[in-house]
C-alpha cells in the first residue's frame, strides 16, 4: 500500500495529472504492486509455506523492512502529496455540509471493489478453489488442481487491491515512511474484527472502526466525573478497544466462525527435560559471562546487558508461546509497564525495592489483560493482545501528567553501589540468569507439563482434570512478570525510558528473537536475543539502512534455518550423533 | 495401467515400505491388505505423490510419476481418496464436487447426476455443507468429488472405516457399479468387508513388504494365510 501510494505519485508526475495520465498513473502503480506482490510471493514466501504460520509472519516483516529502506531510498524521507484527481477538485453540499467529490467518489469505489471481490470469491470457480485450498491444501492438489499459482494469484489480488488503496488515497494523505506499520496494524485490527475469511465482516468492520473513530473527533473533549476526557485523544486506540469489546464478546469476530478441529497438528518436538550436560553448559556459560568485564570494554558491557535484558524478555514469550501455545503479538506491553512502573516507583523509593515492586505491576497488567486473553486462541488470542498492547501504549503516550508523554521519564538511574558500568552488568547477569533458570525450571515442573497438556489439547486436558483457564492464566501472568523483570532492569540500564518500550516494534522485536532462535528448544530465545540485539547495533552504527540489511538478515536466516537457529542446530547434532551409532553397528 | 516396482518409501528417519512391487490392470480391482502399520496407506501415498518415494519406479500407463507433484499424477488420470476422507467442511456438497471437476480425457465425464444416482443419499445434501453431514455421506462424497476429475484408476484408503454396517451395503453398491463402469480400483483394507465384493486379486503387505499376491478368490479360501498375515479367521 505505501508502495501504491509512492509509485502512484512518481508515475503521476511522469505521466502528468490529466484525467488519463492521473487514472492511468494509479492503476499502473496497482498492477506493479501486484506483480511485485507475485515476485515476492514465488521467490520467497513459498520456500516457507512448509515452515510454522508465525515464522511466514516473520519473514513478511523482513520484506516490510526491505521495501521501507528502498522507498527511503528511492524518493527520501519527506511527506509527498499527490496532485489532486483531475475533474474531482470541487465539493459538493449535502446536507449544507460541503464534502469533497474525490471522498464521494471513494464512497462509491469501496463498496464496488468490495463487491467485486466478493463475486470473484464466492460465484467463481477461482474462488472455490482458493477458498478449498485455503482449508486443505494437500487435498486440493490432489484434485488435479495446481495450489502453487492459485496462491500466486491470491497474492497477487491481494497486493494489487493494496496497491490500489495507497494509490487512491494519495490525494487525502501524503505518501510517507510510517504508513507500513500503522497501516498493517489496521488491517490486521479489520480482518480480526470481522472474522477471518469474511468479507462481509471486514466491509462492516471497517465502517463501525470508521464511525467510532468519527464519533471520537466528533464528541472532542467532554467533562466527565469532575476531569476532562479527550475523546479526540483516543482516535489512537479507538480500533483497538473496538477489537478488544468484539473478541470478548465474539471470540472469533463478528462473522467469522469458529475454527474445526485443525486437522493438521503442529510437529512439536518432544522436550525432554535438558540434563547434567546442559546445566554443566550453562553454568559455564554463567561463569564466562560474570568474567566478561575483566576482558572487555564499557561499550561492550552496555551491549552485553542490553543482550541479557533481551534474553530474559524473548525466554518470558518464548515461555508462553512454546509451551503455552499462545502467541503474544504484544509482549512489549508487559516489559513497558514494567519499565515505566520502575521509572516511576524510584521517585518515590530506593531503587532496589522499585525493582522488586516493578513486575508486580507488569505483572497486575498481565492479571488483567491475561483474563481476556486466555479465552481466545490462535491469530485472536495475538490480535487481542495487540489490541491491549496498543491501548496500554497509547494511555502511556497520552498521560502526559504522569509519563510525560511522548517524552518519556528521564533520570532512572540505579542506586549508587550499582551506578558502574560493571557493577551493573553483574547486576543485571545475576536477575536476568537467575529468572530464566527459573521459567526453565518451570517448563518441566509439573506446572510446565500441565500447560503444554493444555496447549496440545485443551479437552483432554480438561478431561483429566486441569482448569484449562486457571493454567493457561497463571502460565499468561508469569510471563508478564518476567518481561517487567527485563523491563525494569532496562530503565536502569538507560536511565530513561520512552513510549517506544511498549510500541508494536518492541513487540516483533521479541517474536523475531523467539522464532529465529528456535520456538521448540530452550536455548533458542536466547541465542535469538543476543543476535538481533548485535545485530541492530551494528547494522545501526554501520549503515544509514540498517533496516534494509536487518530484514535481509531476518529473511536469510528464516530461510536457512526454518526451525530456528537452535533448532537447526539440533537437528544437525542428532543427525551426527545417528550415523555415529550407524557407524558402529555397521563395525559390528 | 499401474505398475508399481521396487518401491521404497517412509518418514524421516523411518523407511516403511522395503522394494514393494505390483501391477493394477485396466479395469481391475486389487485390494491392498495387512495389518495397521503394515504400509498400505504409506503405499497409496507414495503413488499418489503425497509423499516422494526413496526409490523404485511407479508408472500410469507407461508414464513415469514417481516423484511427480499430485496435482500432475491426478491430471494424469489417478484419483486418490485419502484416508479420513477430508471433505472441505466449508464448502457444499455441490462445491465439493465442483473443486473435483475436470474434463475428462475421454468417455462420458462424470456429472453430479450421474454421481447422484451412483450415491442417492448425496442427492439431497446438495446444499449442505461438508462439515455438517454424517461420516458415511463424507466418505460417498470423498469418492464422488475424486470421480469428478474422470479419473480411470481409483485409490481408496481405508473407504469403510468407521461405517455403519448399512452404509457399508451402499458402498459396495456403488463400488460395484463403479468398477463395472470401467474404473480400475486400488483398495487399502484391513478388514475385507468391502474388498470380497470387487477384489480380482489380492497384495498383502506386512511390515512393509509384500508377502503375497494372487487372485483374490484363492486368497479368501486360504484361512491359514488370512490369519498369518491379517490376523482374521
Amino acid at each position: 500500500m505505501m508502495l501504491g501510494a509512492y509509485l502512484a505519485y512518481s508515475l503521476i508526475g511522469r505521466f502528468g495529472a490529466g484525467p488519463l495520465g492521473y487514472w492511468g498513473g494509479v492503476l499502473l502503480a496497482a498492477l506493479a504492486v501486484g506483480a511485485l506482490g507475485v515476485l515476492l510471493e514465488r521467490t520467497l514466501l513459498r520456500r516457507l509455506y512448509g515452515a510454522p504460520e508465525l515464522l511466514q509472519l516473520i519473514a513478511t516483516f523482513g520484506v516490510v523492512l526491505l521495501i521501507k529502506d528502498a522507498a527511503l531510498a528511492v524518493w527520501g524521507a519527506e511527506d509527498l502529496l499527490g496532485p489532486r484527481a483531475p475533474g474531482l477538485g470541487g465539493a459538493i453540499a449535502i446536507f449544507g455540509q460541503p464534502v469533497p467529490q474525490y471522498d464521494l467518489l471513494l464512497i462509491v469505489l469501496a463498496p464496488i471493489v468490495l463487491a467485486a471481490m466478493w463475486v470473484a470469491l464466492s460465484r467463481t470457480r477461482w474462488g472455490l478453489l482458493v477458498r478449498a485450498a485455503t482449508e486443505d491444501r494437500e487435498m486440493t492438489a490432489a484434485l488435479g488442481v495446481n495450489p502453487s499459482w492459485l496462491f500466486s494469484g491470491v497474492f497477487f489480488v491481494g497486493a494489487l487491491l493494496a496497491g490500489l488503496a495507497g494509490a487512491l488515497q494519495l490525494p487525502r494523505e501524503p505518501a510517507n515512511l510510517n504508513m507500513d506499520l500503522t497501516i498493517i496494524a489496521d488491517v490486521f485490527v479489520v480482518t480480526v474484527v470481522g472474522g477471518l475469511g469474511s468479507i462481509r465482516g471486514a466491509f462492516v468492520a471497517a465502517l463501525i472502526i470508521g464511525i467510532v473513530r468519527a464519533l471520537c473527533i466528533g464528541i472532542g473533549d467532554v467533562a466527565l466525573f469532575g476531569s476532562v476526557v479527550s475523546f479526540a485523544k483516543l482516535t489512537l486506540v479507538a480500533e483497538f478497544v473496538v477489537m478488544a469489546v468484539v473478541l470478548v464478546a465474539r471470540p472469533w469476530g463478528l462473522y467469522g466462525q469458529p475454527p474445526g478441529p485443525s486437522a493438521i497438528a503442529e510437529q512439536r518436538d518432544l522436550q525432554v527435560p535438558p540434563g547434567r550436560r546442559f546445566a554443566i553448559a550453562a553454568a559455564l556459560l554463567m561463569a564466562a559471562l560474570a568474567a566478561a568485564p575483566l576482558l572487555v570494554d564499557e561499550y561492550a558491557l552496555v551491549l552485553g546487558a542490553d543482550m541479557l535484558i533481551f534474553a530474559l524478555f524473548a525466554v518470558s514469550l518464548h515461555f508462553i508461546m512454546g509451551p503455552g501455545g499462545m502467541a503474544s503479538f504484544g509482549h512489549a506491553a508487559y516489559f513497558g509497564l514494567g519499565a515505566y512502573a520502575a521509572a516511576l516507583a524510584t521517585r518515590s523509593m530506593p531503587m532496589e525495592l522499585a525493582l522488586i515492586v516493578a513486575p508486580l505491576a507488569a505483572g497486575i497488567g498481565a492479571l488483567v489483560f491475561g483474563w481476556f486473553c486466555v479465552r481466545l486462541s490462535g491469530v485472536y488470542l495475538a490480535m487481542l493482545t495487540l489490541a491491549f498492547a496498543q491501548i496500554t501504549w497509547a494511555t502511556v503516550y497520552q498521560w502526559d501528567a504522569l509519563t510525560g508523554g511522548s517524552n518519556g521519564l528521564v533520570g532512572v538511574w540505579p542506586a549508587v553501589w550499582l551506578s558502574s558500568r560493571v557493577a551493573y552488568y553483574w547486576l543485571t547477569l545475576a536477575i536476568a540468569g537467575g529468572a530464566i533458570a527459573l521459567l526453565w525450571r518451570v517448563v518441566f515442573a509439573p506446572f510446565g507439563y500441565a500447560l503444554r497438556a493444555v496447549r496440545d489439547s485443551p479437552q483432554r486436558a480438561a478431561a483429566i482434570g486441569i482448569d484449562v483457564r486457571a493454567v493457561r492464566w497463571a502460565g499468561f501472568v508469569l510471563a508478564g512478570l518476567a518481561a517487567g523483570l527485563a523491563g525494569s532492569l532496562y530503565a536502569f540500564s538507560k536511565g530513561s525510558i520512552s513510549p517506544d518500550s511498549l510500541s508494536i516494534p518492541r513487540s516483533i522485536d521479541a517474536l523475531v528473537m523467539v522464532l529465529l532462535g528456535g520456538l521448540q528448544t530452550l536455548f533458542g530465545p536466547v541465542v535469538g536475543a543476543a543476535l538481533l540485539a548485535w545485530l541492530q547495533d551494528t547494522l545501526a552504527r554501520h549503515t544509514e539502512y540498517w533496516r534494509a540489511m536487518l530484514g535481509a538478515a531476518i529473511l536469510v536466516l528464516v530461510l536457512l534455518f526454518p526451525q530456528g537457529i537452535v533448532g537447526a542446530l539440533g537437528a544437525a547434532a542428532r543427525a551426527l550423533r545417528q550415523r555415529g551409532i550407524g557407524k558402529r553397528a555397521a563395525a559390528a | 495401467m499401474l505398475e508399481v516396482r521396487e518401491l521404497q518409501a517412509g518418514y524421516g528417519a523411518a523407511t516403511i515400505l522395503f522394494d514393494v512391487s505390483f501391477d493394477v490392470g485396466n479395469g481391475e480391482a486389487v485390494a491392498l491388505l495387512g495389518r495397521n502399520g503394515a504400509g498400505k496407506s504409506t503405499t497409496l501415498k507414495a503413488i499418489a505423490g503425497w509423499l516422494k518415494p526413496r526409490r523404485g519406479d511407479i508408472r500410469l500407463d507407461g508414464r513415469r510419476i514417481d516423484g511427480a507433484p499430485s496435482y500432475r499424477i491426478a491430471r494424469a488420470g489417478l484419483g486418490f481418496v485419502p484416508e479420513g476422507r477430508r471433505i472441505f467442511t466449508g464448502l457444499t456438497v455441490a462445491q465439493n464436487l465442483e473443486v473435483g471437476r475436470r474434463e475428462p480425457h475421454a468417455g462420458v465425464p462424470w456429472t453430479p447426476q450421474r454421481l447422484f444416482s451412483l450415491f442417492p443419499a448425496l442427492a439431497e445434501l446438495r446444499d449442505r455443507r461438508g462439515g455438517q453431514i454424517s461420516g458415511g455421506e463424507q466418505q460417498m462424497l470423498a469418492i464422488a468429488r475424486t470421480l469428478m476429475g474422470n479419473p480411470t484408476l481409483l485409490l481408496l484408503d481405508e473407504p469403510g472405516e468407521g461405517l455403519a454396517p448399512l452404509v457399508i451395503a451402499q458402498l459396495t453398491e456403488a463400488l460395484r457399479a463403479l468398477k463395472q463402469a470401467g474404473v480400475a480400483i486400488l483398495l487399502a483394507e484391513q478388514s475385507l468387508v468391502l474388498a470380497a465384493a470387487i477384489a480380482d486379486r489380492a497384495c498383502v503387505l506386512e511390515s512393509g513388504q509384500l508377502r503375497y499376491a494372487g487372485p483374490y478368490g484363492e486368497f479368501a479360501r486360504d484361512a491359514q494365510a488370512r490369519a498369518e498375515w491379517l490376523g482374521l479367521d
